[in-house]
């Protein structure tokens, strides 16, 4: 054998020699799901409790959800989609992407304004008034074109009736993650966020919150829709049942969302 | 089609082109003229944007420009606006992220001037300034092109940085690249094919006219070896 030739041969021995072993749990196939950004810490808690009690793993992509629409109808392999509105998965109702009975809200979020620790706003007493403080010069606030939390956002300040003052501040974040990231990276010194972001371990001790009453913003009722697409209906509808459930519930109202009464 | 994202765009890459023209012609010719023995460890800083994700980029850019941070503050003090969320910003970013497409063609073409029309220029007693003005430059033209044009082209196709920094603002940061995002995201897919078919044909005309130049260039030197 030439020295190439041994050279390949370890090489190749090493990727076989490195390859996972095929385990008893692979028999349970692996769920892939699409979730708003504002389940980016409950989901994922979620999932792993899922795996615990069921065995099968979830593999969670997060986003804005209006930017899944256009990649579930480009054939993105999802089971589930959980959404931070009901119009969505409603949409991919009607477009013949997701099964209408699978359809069931399972959280409403809620909007908050944030701002960082060592913040000279008191948010707690100014309340919207806050915006107007003069030490803001940028406010961070999702996408209203793609992100439930963006329109809830605009909504808010609409009612506020402090809008078009604000305007030129608005910075918007792709998805409400990435709005939350702008703040607390010290980038925009308040934002409107999600109540399940701010009370989230990485911004919790970092910030403080005020939430924004539920009539001043566009409600944010969550729904989850089982995919057409989806290769596994039954593993998948007992991850909704899973969410819906005792432990699901727990886990969603720790990070600061109201559980539909239907749901309860 | 959206004409603000379009407007921004071009005003975008050719200010990020011109100022490239300028920071990256002394760059290019100290490149050339160094015989500093860490020049390498410069020239692979110079080119890291060719393989360094936009992501790398735009995380460091907004972590360290933060208006709280020295670094940010220090900007803002200077310029007057914090750098995410700006124009400026987008323009620092641009600079930063198109560096070796201006400067890489400015050194190859600076190498290229053939050296005994420089040592005849010393030798009628002209400075180092104005034989680079006077010598150099007017036969690096087709690399200053070059250089000019793929710094436009490539900040016409930034996107990855823009998403990090730029906050979406219509007319300031929303540029073409965020604004196709945007309309497929959106599902409006007629907006959206109007504006990849802009983008498509204007970078397509751009590196014809790359080609276009350096043919002409290749062509020009075998003429002149016959």
């Amino acid at each position: 054998m030439t020295r190439i030739g041994a050279l390949w041969f370890w090489v190749l021995a090493c990727i076989v020699g490195v390859a996972p072993p095929s385990r008893a749990a692979e028999s349970l196939p692996t769920l892939t799901v699409a979730a708003a950004s504002d389940l980016q810490f409950a989901l994922g808690e979620i999932a792993s409790a899922f795996e615990r009690a069921i065995g099968s793993a979830v593999k969670v992509s997060f986003g804005a959800s209006g930017s899944f629409v256009a990649q579930i109808t480009a054939g993105a392999p999802f089971d589930l989609f959980f959404s931070a509105d009901e119009a969505i998965p409603q949409h991919l109702i009607e477009a013949g992407l997701a099964v209408p009975e699978s359809f069931h809200r399972y959280a409403t979020g809620r909007l908050v304004l944030w701002v960082p620790e060592g913040s000279p706003i008191d948010v707690a007493r100014e309340g919207m008034k806050s915006l107007l403080h003069p030490s803001v010069r940028r406010i961070a606030l999702a996408s209203p074109i793609h992100a439930p939390y963006g329109k809830a956002a605009v909504a808010a300040l609409q009612s506020s009736g402090f809008y078009d003052r604000l305007q030129p501040r608005l910075v918007f974040g792709e998805n409400v993650a990435q709005a939350a990231q702008f703040v607390q990276s010290g980038n925009a010194e308040i934002g409107l966020l999600s109540l399940s972001h701010a009370t989230a371990a990485p911004m919790k001790a970092r910030g403080r919150f005020w939430l924004i009453p539920a009539e001043a913003a566009f409600p944010l009722h969550q729904a989850v829709v089982l995919l057409k697409r989806s290769g596994h209906p039954a593993l998948s509808q007992s991850l909704i049942d899973f969410t819906r459930g005792e432990e699901g519930k727990a886990i969603l109202e720790r990070y600061g969302f109201t559980i539909p009464s239907e749901a309860k | 089609m959206n004409w603000d994202a379009l407007w921004l765009s071009i005003r975008l890459a050719s200010l990020t082109a011109v100022l490239l023209l300028l920071i990256g012609m002394p760059l290019a010719h100290w490149i050339n003229a160094s015989r500093w023995r860490w020049k390498f460890l410069a020239e692979a800083v110079i080119a890291l944007p060719i393989v360094l994700p936009p992501t790398v980029l735009g995380f460091y850019l907004l972590i360290a420009f933060a208006p709280n941070r020295p670094l940010g503050a220090f900007y803002a003090r200077i310029v007057g606006s914090p750098l995410p969320f700006t124009f400026g910003g987008l323009l620092v970013a641009s600079i930063l992220y198109s560096l070796p497409f201006a400067v890489q063609p400015l050194a190859a073409a600076f190498a290229g001037v053939d050296p005994r029309l420089i040592e005849n220029s010393w030798m009628l007693r002209e400075s180092r300034w104005r034989t680079f003005v006077r010598v150099i430059l007017p036969l690096s033209r087709r690399g200053m092109m070059t250089a000019f044009v793929l710094s436009f082209a490539h900040t016409l196709g930034e996107f990855g940085v823009v998403l990090m920094i730029g906050g979406n603002i219509p007319g300031v940061t929303r540029t073409l690249s965020i604004d196709l995002y945007d309309q497929v995201q959106a599902l409006n897919n007629r907006a959206a094919a109007e504006t990849a078919l802009v983008l498509l044909i204007l970078s397509f005309f751009f590196l014809s006219i790359v080609a276009y130049i350096n043919r002409s260039k290749g062509e020009r030197l075998r003429g002149a070896d016959r």
